[in-house]
């Protein structure tokens, strides 16, 4: 896919987002818009799966970590064709496929459920050395958040991915600065990311997480390092793409109401 | 069982079992955190060096990993101390392993009060309690050698997630040679009218041992082994309630959220009779051996038939 190709699919799935968190009346904006980028260049431009076939042995494996952002998974895997886009209407009505955290058993293409921090990498390097113990060629991508790094599981997971040298293994850090309650920074600061990952036997790379090509590039295949797992720190801005909602703590979870909705809507189709 | 009686260290038939499933069938996989020596996987690493994954000591890792392998197309059987698995991970047990519906295996290793003299850190008297509530694993605390072996062949065979609790107190066999574990099911060792016996894990023989005691006053016990605390057999536990009129259960585990608290939910909401629940009784245990600390929790067979005669007259 090119790059007016990626843009314009990426734009398309932050109008879905947020027309599902409105009419939902709940959803994690803020951070959805922060991954809505890296998610498109996955789905759209990286990843080796197929919608007729969700659960293809040879599959490559993406794994959300920040599972509270499962609105915009839900909104890219409709734009993929896994879910009919129907489906999003759904989203937390009683009885729905569509929770507040993914859930593989209801939603094809979820690999496995995510929701409470820190348990998406350490599955992840199950998988990894699943299909290195078959010599097989599928990989796997985990998208976390920067404020998820502060639990420990992760840090384990990176220990045993690196002892593994699992180089089939791409960690993609939405490094957007901002948690629930207030900055990283002001919480438990993480920065530098990449020089950690790095210290636990990591290969490492710091990116524009809003850039195609530059997101692109970092997760190429041709971009491995031989042996040592990946880890990219993506930059990124909360909220991206709605001016008053970048970079803004409170828009972790908060719904925008009727006036709010229509200006982030009249941005995201400006940007058209 | 007396002094000449063999004991058996039921790791022993564990890694026998997983070694023999795993010569048929490559996508058995052994996961340890540094547990190679206390899980008992020398014998497996040596014959498949690849195959056993050890995580170091990193008890939620080890159990997302599981969880990963099995989305491998893996059937990774997760061997660690009972205490660690399940207590330090208990919400990758919940949310990667039962909420995920995958197909992992689950060893505890050393339950119960196993550890002995290292005290409560080490003793896992609260895993049924933990696991029961999670929907959709199974949870199995076989008795003796050849109810090991059995569950373990059948732990691979089901796809879903099983917990095995595994002791290394030493316990005599009990079950036949070629007994079949099935889940939900009870194993009736001996017939009786006046009271039922249910036990399952380190606690089977010396419930058998406490009705033996009993039958030479002229009380008979049913005694059920129940290694399938979930799901458990309700159809049993209502027929003894009906047709015995008291249960007493033992086992190696809190009185809190067990065995005896799996039995006691269906017999208050079916067949409504007299209990008494034997176990850990709510505190964290002193120093001692686990055979000291079962005796001391008054579960010698002595202190088993001295509780079912006080059970007796409670007997409508």
């Amino acid at each position: 896919m090119d790059l007016a190709s990626l843009t314009e699919t990426a734009r398309r799935i932050r109008v879905s987002d947020l027309d599902t968190v409105f009419a939902a009346g709940a959803g994690h904006i803020g951070g959805e818009m922060s991954a809505i980028d890296i998610l498109t260049s996955l789905y759209f431009g990286v990843l080796r799966i197929d919608p007729n076939n969700p659960t293809d042995p040879k599959r490559d494996r993406f794994v959300l970590s920040k599972g509270h952002t499962a609105c915009a998974l839900y909104a890219t895997l409709a734009e993929r064709g896994f879910i009919d886009r129907a489906l999003l209407k759904t989203f937390l009505a009683p009885h729905s496929r569509l929770n507040g955290h993914p859930n593989r058993v209801k939603v094809p293409g979820v690999e496995t459920n995510t929701g409470p921090l820190g348990h998406g990498l350490p599955v992840a390097v199950g998988m990894a050395k699943a299909a290195k113990l078959d010599r097989a060629e599928w990989r796997v991508y985990v998208l976390c958040g920067d404020g998820e790094l502060q639990e420990g599981s992760n840090w384990e997971a990176a220990m045993a991915a690196a002892q593994f040298e699992l180089d089939n293994l791409t960690l993609i850090v939405d490094h957007n600065r901002l948690q629930q309650g207030a900055s990283v920074a002001d919480t438990n600061a993480l920065a530098p990311i990449a020089t950690k990952f790095e210290a636990f036997g990591w290969a490492t790379a710091e990116i524009d997480g809003h850039d195609f090509p530059q997101i692109l590039s970092a997760v190429d295949q041709a971009a491995v390092v031989a042996g040592k797992p990946k880890c990219i720190v993506a930059h990124t801005h909360k909220g991206r793409g709605i001016s008053f909602m970048e970079d803004r703590v409170e828009w972790h979870h908060r719904v925008p109401n009727r006036q709010q909705y229509e200006q982030a809507r009249r941005e995201l189709e400006g940007a058209a | 069982m007396d002094a000449t009686t063999p004991l058996h260290d039921c790791r022993d038939a564990f890694v026998e079992a997983l070694q023999a499933l795993a010569a048929e069938d490559n996508r058995i996989v052994a996961v340890c955190n540094d547990s190679v020596g206390s899980s008992k996987l020398g014998g497996f690493r040596d014959r498949w060096p690849e195959r056993l994954i050890n995580v170091g000591i990193a008890e939620q890792n080890m159990v997302g990993v599981g969880a990963g392998l099995a989305n491998g197309s893996k059937v990774p059987f997760v061997c660690g101390a009972s205490c660690f698995l399940s207590g330090r991970a208990l919400e990758q047990i919940k949310t990667d392993i039962a909420y995920s519906e995958v197909n992992v295996k689950l060893c505890g290793m050393s339950a119960g009060m196993a550890y002995g003299e290292l005290g409560p850190t080490h003793h896992s008297v609260e895993d049924f309690a933990w696991l029961r509530v999670l929907p959709g694993i199974t949870i199995i605390a076989p008795a003796d050698p050849a109810e090991t072996r059995s569950a373990v062949r059948w732990a691979a065979g089901h796809h879903g997630a099983v917990f095995l609790r595994i002791s290394r107190v030493g316990v005599p066999d009990i079950l036949p040679p070629g007994h079949t574990f099935r889940p939900g099911k009870a194993d009736q060792l001996c017939e009786g009218s006046d009271l039922t016996m249910i036990a399952n894990g380190t606690l089977t023989h010396r419930a058998l041992a406490a009705a033996n005691l009993l039958r030479s006053e002229g009380v008979t016990a049913r005694v059920l082994n129940m290694a399938s605390v979930s799901p458990i057999d309700r159809e049993a536990i209502v027929s003894a309630a009906r047709e015995t009129g008291v249960i007493l259960t033992c086992e190696e585990h809190s009185v809190f959220g067990g065995l005896g608290s799996a039995v006691a939910e269906v017999v208050v909401q079916t067949a409504p009779v007299p209990m008494h629940i034997m176990g850990v009784p709510g505190i964290f245990a002193p120093t001692g051996s686990a055979n000291f600390l079962l005796d001391e929790f008054g579960m010698s067979p002595t202190g088993i038939a001295e509780a079912a005669r006080l059970l007796l007259k409670r007997k409508a």
